[in-house]
């Protein structure tokens, strides 16, 4: 577990985090979400004992990275925004460099080494030079870099920066991997890239924490609007007289249901489009199981994150 | 220790496999052998003359190699990110200092054993002893792994490597004009001075002759650890900023 109280850091006289608190459990994936400057990248490299804060505490699986600073380099495993590389090592070479630093011995390395390449997708180059490696691939030694020693936590801060689509997607998927063994954290101002690999955001700006939750209780903490769509079987006009106004009707009744726009209607069916001022999707349903109408679907339209990002950090950031 | 051992290696490695660096060594003996032949054999000399003329202009051009040499070891880390890794290791600022210097001044050993064929002739030519050729190799080693000691602590203290190259060689010439310095002084200052210079006291007057003193050994290693404790102590202050 990852336990941070009133976590500070100043650059000079100048406040770059917090004070900001945050508990993340074991085999989470959370994502630093923010703006550039919004303090994720201080905040991950206290995380990985990188930079001390100036006040406030934080533990990292039970030891605290001011007084035991090695005890939590030990269990974590640290993907920079530039990943730490030499350019003139080979790539299994730097790997076990990488493993002797966090004290494993030779033995230990060289029977991690073909997973952790194999994970990672090195295995076709791991004897050349990391200088003369695509970008890609650079990224993946990094990460290689990072999970050398078994590591409980891992921080990943911008992991697909400068990837190309293909790289990125893959990156994605290999982090979807890691996730089953390790405790993750990532920070982005990628939004697509954090909502599509993390369990849990936290949004970041001006060194402040904004926002805390999964993405739907974000979409709705900040907004109350969601938009339900409903798909119905046409009732029989014999039943019901008009239909269209009848489901309208039974629409319209429903709890937290503000507005229901004129339906799409096709052969047989009726789709209709309601803003909602909670997530009333259960209401909506046994409405409509209960006028003897045949549900054939519903679904939420989100609140798109980008939208609901910017709503969060809007008012935290001067104005842009 | 074993951290050390792991930085030494890979430092070591890193100066080996760089085409640099042996454009520094090949530079330091054609230097070295153009000012022995410009310097040290115009007329005809004792050979223990020339000797000490050679190790006169050679320590001139292994102090240049020792504090070029030392320009990157901590700058160039931090330039290219890859200083993240060792501080997000479970190693001591110590062992990092310590490895890479060690790593420098083994290739530095690397260094002197080349040049060390021109004293070998002289002794061929003339009447030297190998003591007084090991004595100044020795003194050569002392006098460039103190210039390297002033370097790690620029390169861990600078942000890159040009303003490292430029704090080393404030301090590392600042401290070789102490006997000029002292020249103007009175005592007890002039003393003080004279002890503190880096070069023509403790090497030039010393080993650079086929003699070593105690005090000089004393004083390049004092010199040395006070460096490199500055570079540990700049590394753990850099985490706090």
């Amino acid at each position: 577990m990852i336990r941070a109280t009133n976590l500070t850091k100043f650059y000079g006289g100048k406040r770059a985090l917090g004070p900001i608190s945050f508990e993340i459990e074991d085999g989470e994936t959370v994502g630093f979400l923010g703006l550039n400057g919004a303090g994720k990248t201080t905040a991950l490299r206290i995380l990985a004992c990188d930079l001390r804060p100036s006040a406030g505490s934080i533990e990292v699986g039970g030891a605290d990275v001011v007084s035991a600073p090695h005890e939590v380099r030990k269990r974590i495993g640290f993907l920079p925004e530039n990943p730490p590389l030499y350019m003139d090592m080979p790539v299994d070479d730097y790997l076990i460099f990488a493993g002797e630093l966090r004290g494993m011995d030779r033995g230990a390395i060289k029977r991690r080494l073909p997973e952790v390449l194999d994970v990672t997708d090195l295995t076709s180059v791991a004897s050349d030079a990391i200088g003369t490696l695509s970008h890609g691939y650079r990224q993946r030694v990094g990460v290689a870099q990072a999970i050398i020693h078994k590591p409980k936590f891992l921080i990943f801060d911008e992991p697909t920066r400068g990837l190309d689509p293909v790289q990125i997607v893959e990156m994605r998927n290999l982090i979807h991997d890691l996730k089953q063994n390790h405790t993750v954290l990532i920070s982005s101002h990628i939004l697509t890239e954090i909502s599509q690999t993390c369990d849990r955001l936290l949004v970041l700006g001006q060194g402040q924490l904004l926002g805390s939750g999964t993405e739907s209780e974000l979409a709705i903490r900040e907004s109350k609007i969601m938009q339900i769509t409903v798909t119905v079987r046409t009732p029989p006009a014999t039943d019901s007289g008009n239909p269209t106004a009848f489901v309208t009707k039974v629409l319209e009744t429903v709890d937290g249901v503000t507005e229901v726009s004129p339906p799409f209607a096709t052969l047989d069916s009726m789709t209709f489009s309601l803003a909602t001022s909670s997530d009333a999707r259960a209401a909506v349903t046994r409405a409509i199981v209960e006028a003897k109408l045949d549900l054939l679907k519903l679904d939420y339209a989100r609140s798109e994150l980008e939208n609901t990002f910017i709503r969060i950090v809007g008012g935290h950031h001067g104005g842009n | 220790m074993a951290a050390t051992s792991v930085i030494y290696r890979r430092e070591l490695g890193a100066y080996l496999r760089s085409p640099w660096s042996w454009v520094i060594v090949s530079a330091t003996l054609v230097l070295s052998g153009i000012l022995l032949w410009a310097y040290a054999m115009k007329g005809e000399l004792l050979s223990a003359i020339v000797l000490e003329r050679f190790f006169f202009t050679t320590s001139l051009c292994v102090g240049v190699a020792a504090g070029v040499l030392s320009f990157r070891l901590v700058a160039e880390d931090r330039a290219n990110g890859s200083l993240v890794l060792l501080n997000t290791s479970p190693v001591r600022e110590t062992s990092i200092i310590l490895g890479k210097y060690l790593a420098a001044l083994t290739f530095l050993v690397i260094t002197v054993a080349l040049t060390a064929y021109i004293p070998l002739l002289i002794k061929l030519a003339g009447k030297v002893t190998i003591s007084q050729i090991l004595v100044g190799c020795v003194g050569l080693l002392l006098f460039a792994g103190t210039v390297l000691a002033i370097g790690v602590f620029a390169s861990a203290l600078a942000p890159n490597q040009v303003i490292a190259a430029v704090i080393t060689g404030a301090i590392a010439l600042g401290m070789g004009q102490f006997y000029q310095l002292a020249g103007a002084l009175d005592e007890p200052v002039r003393g003080v001075f004279m002890d503190l210079d880096l070069w023509m006291i403790h090497f030039q007057q010393g080993a650079g002759r086929g003699v070593i003193h105690l005090k000089d050994v004393v004083y390049y290693a004092a010199v040395s650890y006070f460096f490199l404790l500055l570079a540990v102590k700049t590394l753990e202050a850099k985490r706090w900023q």
